[in-house]
């Protein structure tokens, strides 16, 4: 199972202190989290993409890009790449050559975006997003497993004899989630590719996260992935932790009350018992992310979200130390052991080419035969 | 038949779930088997109001939702604030889904200070469930200050209302009875062919294939 952190990529001001960060502060301060990420021995870093302030990530592969540099273990991820508004040739070009520079550590969620003017923006048309999405990924999917595309549709311009380049690393395209809150489409867009699916649930009760992840994981069946254990399933989380509860209550409220997204609306003590968000000790975090499984099954990727609301940088890579020495070690351990044979593994590069070298194997030896 | 009154009244006891109590009690006199839920707005409306900044219900307010989607026909009850529905009962049908009343018998009625503000039933309440796709009762139920006191008909329109949302319940099977699953599935086949026609170009090509 992978473990790893979700940035959004927010410009907040302490609440604490009124202090605001610069955007250069708040970008270095992003790859700070990630190579504390690959430090501490967690999986995946998976940055937002967005195109409005008060965030600043719009440029996701120059950043990862830029952290692949930097690590050797780390799997570089988006949360989300939008599929909706980006030219799907500029993604598959992008990521492919991200690829080739991590040396495989990427792959990517695709998503529709929370902001209805960035359609306008980039010259789409919102009541669209879910066919955008559904074209637009259709395109990236051929053009990173056919050298040469014919092809047309309803919101590109044609493309004759096209070649995207580079070619994806080792003949393996990027392995692809796609992220989806509240659109029943979008797992089923994953299921019928037998890609993974996302269900950012940390806004959500559990009950909605577990009908959106079984809808998926009986349409992955439906068609011919597999049994629906074994449909790849990633979830978030969002903690903050202190050896001592109280302690991360005291702290922690502040940056919850005036949050983007929920802030001045729930109480934190509402929040906490209706949603994954946990506020307290290590052991409570390790105790309700071991819950998740109960309702969407045994699942491949948890991600957290630590560094948002304007908590300082130092105050989020003590959370990810904490997350890394004495969370994870433990979720690890326990979730191995409950955990049924036949529930593979979230799909690495490694084990991607590792399948598409057998399955050409299998073809060669149908063509002797 | 299940009956669900939603009641916007704020003091205890209040006269708008007095005039929802009354309209009920009238309608289970006409049929069998009513089955009466009262829905008190002023329980929810911090749920609500959380609704809101969340963008998820509460377990109350669930509850809630789910009786009003599921009910064969609604009794709406509001005190007259600012010469319009209360924001609280207002927010509450902001909430709900959007497809929940479709078909389904609605009476409207209110409450107020003075019998001046009679038309907000006319004005206000009856194009906000016309919008709903709701089949609203020909009789709107308006109950001033005075009326409770008074023998000029409060009682006839009461039960001329509760004779009709009755007949309607009888006769009319709402478009949705069940609360709508958020997650209705689509075959993909049907989602990769949606959306606007493909460019004129585009069809010359798939004919010549």
């Amino acid at each position: 199972m992978q473990f790893g952190i979700f940035t959004v990529g927010d410009v907040t001001p302490d609440p604490t202190t009124g202090r605001t960060p610069t955007e250069r502060e708040r970008i270095k301060a992003m790859v700070a989290i990630a190579l504390k990420a690959e430090e501490v021995g967690l999986d995946v870093f998976a940055t937002g993409e967005h195109h409005n302030p008060p965030f600043v990530p719009s440029s996701p592969t120059t950043m990862l890009g830029y952290i692949a540099a930097q690590t050797q273990r780390l799997v570089l991820s988006t949360s989300t790449t939008l599929i909706t508004t980006n030219d799907p040739v500029k993604i598959a070009e992008d990521f492919a050559m991200l690829q080739h520079l991590a040396d495989g550590r990427v792959d990517l969620m695709m998503g529709r975006g929370n902001t209805g003017p960035v359609y306008p923006w980039f010259g789409k048309d919102i009541r669209q997003g879910i066919n955008l999405a559904v074209e637009n990924y259709a395109l990236l999917h051929r053009l990173w497993r056919e050298d040469v595309v014919d092809w047309e549709g309803r919101f590109r311009t044609p493309l004759q004899g096209f070649t995207s380049t580079p070619r994806p690393l080792d003949g393996v395209p990027p392995f692809v989630w796609h992220g989806s809150i509240r659109s029943p489409e979008i797992a089923e867009q994953a299921a019928y590719y037998g890609d993974g699916f996302f269900h950012n649930n940390i806004f959500w009760p559990a009950d909605h996260t577990k009908r959106m992840v079984e809808l998926y994981r009986n349409r992955y069946a439906h068609y011919g992935h597999g049994t629906p254990e074994q449909a790849i399933v990633g979830l978030g989380g969002q903690v903050f932790m202190r050896p001592n509860s109280q302690d991360a209550v005291r702290e922690f409220r502040p940056y919850f009350d005036n949050a983007p997204v929920y802030g001045h609306g729930p109480s934190l003590e509402d929040f906490t018992e209706q949603t994954p968000l946990t506020v307290g000790s290590p052991q409570q975090v390790i105790e309700k992310t071991l819950a998740f499984r109960e309702y969407a099954g045994d699942y491949q990727r948890q991600l957290f979200l630590m560094d948002h609301a304007g908590l300082p940088l130092k105050t989020v890579l003590e959370q990810i130390d904490l997350l890394g020495e004495e969370v994870v070690p433990v979720l690890r351990k326990e979730f191995a052991a409950g955990r049924p044979a036949g529930v593979p593994e979230a799909p690495t590069h490694t084990s991607l080419l590792a399948a598409a070298r057998k399955g050409q194997d299998v073809e060669d030896q149908e063509v002797v035969a | 038949m299940k009956l669900v009154v939603v009641s916007a009244g704020l003091s205890v006891p209040s006269s708008t779930r007095l005039l929802g109590d009354r309209l009920a009690a009238a309608v289970e006199r006409r049929a069998e088997d009513v089955d009466v839920q009262v829905v008190e707005l002023r329980d929810l409306a911090v749920e609500i109001a959380h609704h809101f900044t969340n963008g998820f219900p509460g377990r109350a307010l669930a509850a809630a939702l789910d009786a009003v989607t599921g009910a064969d026909g609604l009794i709406v009850v509001t005190p007259v604030f600012s010469a319009s529905y209360s924001g609280l009962f207002k927010s509450f049908f902001d909430v709900l889904d959007k497809d929940a009343l479709t078909g389904k018998p609605v009476l409207i009625a209110a409450t107020g200070g003075t019998a001046r503000h009679s038309l907000v039933l006319e004005h206000a309440l009856r194009p906000l469930f016309a919008y709903l796709r709701a089949v609203v009762v020909p009789t709107g139920v308006y109950a001033a200050s005075e009326d409770w006191g008074g023998t000029d008909g409060l009682a006839d329109r009461v039960e001329r209302a509760a004779a009709e949302l009755t007949t309607l319940m009888q006769g009319l099977t709402p478009t949705h009875r069940t609360p709508k699953s958020d997650v209705e599935v689509t075959p993909f086949a049907e989602l990769l062919t949606q959306g606007p026609p493909l460019p004129h170009h585009a069809h010359d090509t798939v004919r010549a294939q």
